[in-house]
């Protein structure tokens, strides 16, 4: 059920995007160009991995495909998308964004009520089983004062395209976690938007394992004074996989702080990840602190990590903004003083990845999720003799 | 009682202006319980040998043989000469992000030992070792040599030797930029070792303030990647007073 277009503003399709600010923002297909290479948006992105993403009539995640383990007190509840607290967060800059939007007529609400205090995270595990493009939208509302954790796990087989929407509440806090460890065949277009109230908290992290094209991009709204977002990501990328992440964020308002970091290991032949994070700090955001980081590790030749920092600045009344970006590969001296010490190659590179990306992984503070990145890296470097 | 044996070596490394030879000849045997002090210029190729020992891809062995208790060392790759009992404390201990000391230790000394050391006996190992080389607590939570001082690096290199237990160790300049606190401490670890385990020591210096802790039975004077002159302590003394102006003479 197509749902009649939401719009902010628009500049018309096929016009160059100078800096971010300027997209068109809307949840009407029309409005976007055809997916295509010579858009910055879509430039690394192997386009024929998208399969189904690109029509404008796909099929709908359903209920079934879901399963919810939810910590006491947090509710969900699914909603028609035409719901007026639906588009809250952010609206879609591209077409795929807006062909997922208009195709899924009913939206997955998560709630924290108000004052809720939960320790335990909730888990929404999306398992579509299928190689039909499936459209889904969820929506995330932590109230007032609230904290939270919730994980959304995208496995098994699925072409999906998908709306994630975060509200947090003035004073609360949300540790989310988005983990993509697809089967083989599986494609996953992930827009993410995020508004954050006054002194709220967003803990953002990005987990993606498996799939043939996987593509996140987290846009955080940083509208209200004293927010802050931490966005992390950490990443496995192995032959066959695509991996592109584009976190955004958007300070608007003044004394907010952000801080990206993202760190992944790519290996074999024609592993590729994209990184491209953009900060835009706008003239009202006075007392902005920021940063962005992103680092690669390459196991092995063939494998390939873009990366692209950009920021924004227009305002010189900050605290600071800096970023850093660096691809490189094993550093031989480090797996030299591991093997002279009695490790084997795999286990001194076991140990290498895992200190390298563990900066990340304790980010989480979930159990059960570090462990099974830990697990992932040990199956990663068995897998091959690197 | 094992041995180490050093003969005819000859090794080389590849530079942008092709290899070049830097050991030429290299003849040393050391046993259990011996220690044998290497002294020499800058430049002589004392690091390399130990290296080269140690497996580093780096250098090219290009005649020579290396052999523990009659096996060829030089057929075996970095780690399995570590468990053959081979240890190599670096000049400079290389930094690990991310990984801890204490994660680092237990990793290693479960590789050499083949398994994992039952945890009542580890920790109380290790905290007694620490203890030993005047080491804080806080220090197995700390990344593995990220931030460490020199001196703390070198204590570091000296707590593994103590904890892995190695047949034959090669310690290169251990005693370099160590304040005279420290130099004892660090000597007592490896006479430590040295009574417990019975250790043979290679160990390369430009000081003899450090053979007044730990006596040589053996000093070699390396010169342009060869021995030039072998003898006793006494060696040492004279190479202190004299420097290594004769043998730089002899050479050229
Ligand atoms: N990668 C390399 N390229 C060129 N020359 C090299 C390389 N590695 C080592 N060398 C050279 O080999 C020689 C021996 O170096 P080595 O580090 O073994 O000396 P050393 O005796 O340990 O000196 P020091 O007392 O200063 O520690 C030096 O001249 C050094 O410059
Ligand atoms: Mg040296």
């Amino acid at each position: 059920m197509a749902q009649h277009g939401i719009k902010e503003h628009s500049h018309g399709a096929g016009v160059p995007i100078q800096t971010r600010n300027e997209r068109p923002r809307s949840t009407s297909i029309e409005d976007f160009a055809e997916v295509s290479k010579l858009q910055e948006i879509w430039r690394y992105l192997p386009i024929d991995k998208l399969k189904g993403l690109t029509q404008s009539v796909i099929g709908e995640l359903a209920d079934s495909h879901v399963t919810l383990n939810l910590a006491s007190g947090v509710t969900a509840n699914w909603v028609d998308t035409t719901a007026a607290q639906v588009g809250k967060a952010g609206l879609p800059e591209d077409r795929i964004a807006a062909i997922a939007w208009t195709n899924a007529s009913k939206t997955l609400v998560i709630d924290v009520p108000k004052d809720l205090e939960q320790s335990q995270p909730s888990f929404v595990v999306i398992k579509p089983q299928s190689d039909q493009a499936m459209a889904s939208h969820v929506l995330i509302n932590v109230g007032t004062h609230a904290h939270a954790t919730i994980v959304l796990d995208h496995a098994g087989l699925g072409v999906l395209g998908e709306n994630v929407e975060i509200v947090l509440g003035d004073e609360s806090t949300l540790n989310f976690v988005t983990i993509q460890d697809w089967d083989k065949g599986s494609t996953h277009v992930s827009t993410q938007f995020a508004k954050l109230g006054r002194n709220s908290n967003l803990r953002h992290t990005v987990v993606s394992l498996g799939g043939d094209l996987v593509r996140v991009t987290p846009a955080v709204e940083l509208s209200s004074p004293g927010a802050e977002v931490n966005m992390y990501g950490v990443y496995l990328a192995d032959s066959g996989n695509y991996f592109e992440h584009r976190p955004y964020v958007d300070h608007v308002a003044e004394n907010c702080k952000s801080n990206v970091a993202y760190k992944g290991a790519l290996q074999g032949v024609g592993a590729h990840t994209v990184w491209v994070g953009d900060v835009l700090i706008r003239e009202t955001a006075v007392g902005t602190d920021s940063y962005e980081l992103n680092r690669n590790l390459l196991l092995t030749a063939g494998a390939r990590a873009d990366s692209v920092p950009n920021l924004e600045i227009e305002t010189g009344k900050i605290e600071g903004a800096g970023h850093a970006s660096a691809s490189g590969r094993f550093d031989d001296e480090q797996l030299f003083y591991l093997q002279a010490r009695g490790l084997s190659e795999t286990d001194a590179k076991k140990l290498v990845v895992r200190g390298f990306l563990s900066e990340i992984i304790q980010k989480i503070e979930i159990e059960e999720i570090e462990q099974r990145l830990i697990a992932a890296i040990e199956l990663e470097l068995e897998r091959v003799g690197v | 009682m094992s041995k180490l044996e050093i003969k005819n070596l000859h090794v080389s490394v590849n530079t942008d202006q092709g290899p070049k030879q830097i050991l030429r000849g290299v003849d040393l045997t050391i046993s259990s319980g011996e220690t044998h002090a290497v002294m020499g210029p800058n430049g002589s190729g004392k690091s390399t040998l130990a290296y080269s020992v140690a497996g580093h891809p780096k250098y090219e062995i290009t005649d020579g043989e290396i052999l523990l208790d009659g096996e060829n060392v030089l057929e075996m790759s970095v780690d399995e000469r570590a468990r053959a009992g081979l240890f190599l404390a670096m000049q400079y201990p290389v930094e690990v992000p991310g990984v801890s000391v204490s994660n680092f230790l237990r990793t290693a000394k479960t590789a050499i030992s083949g398994e994992a050391p039952a945890l009542r006996e580890w920790v109380g190992d290790l905290k007694t070792a620490m203890k030993n080389l005047r080491m804080d607590s806080d220090f197995t939570e700390r990344n593995v040599n990220e931030g460490f001082s020199g001196g703390e690096k070198k204590r570091h290199e000296i707590l593994q030797l103590e904890l892995l237990k190695p047949k034959i160790a090669i310690l290169d300049e251990t005693d370099s930029g160590l304040d005279v606190d420290a130099l004892k401490i660090v000597s007592e670890g490896v006479n430590r070792a040295k009574a417990n385990t019975d250790l043979g020591v290679l160990l390369i210096t430009h000081y003899t303030r450090i053979l007044r802790y730990i006596q040589p039975d053996f000093v070699h004077v390396f010169v342009a990647g060869k021995v030039a002159e072998q003898g006793g302590p006494e060696l040492a003394e004279r190479l202190e007073a004299e420097g290594y102006d004769r043998y730089l003479k002899a050479s050229a």
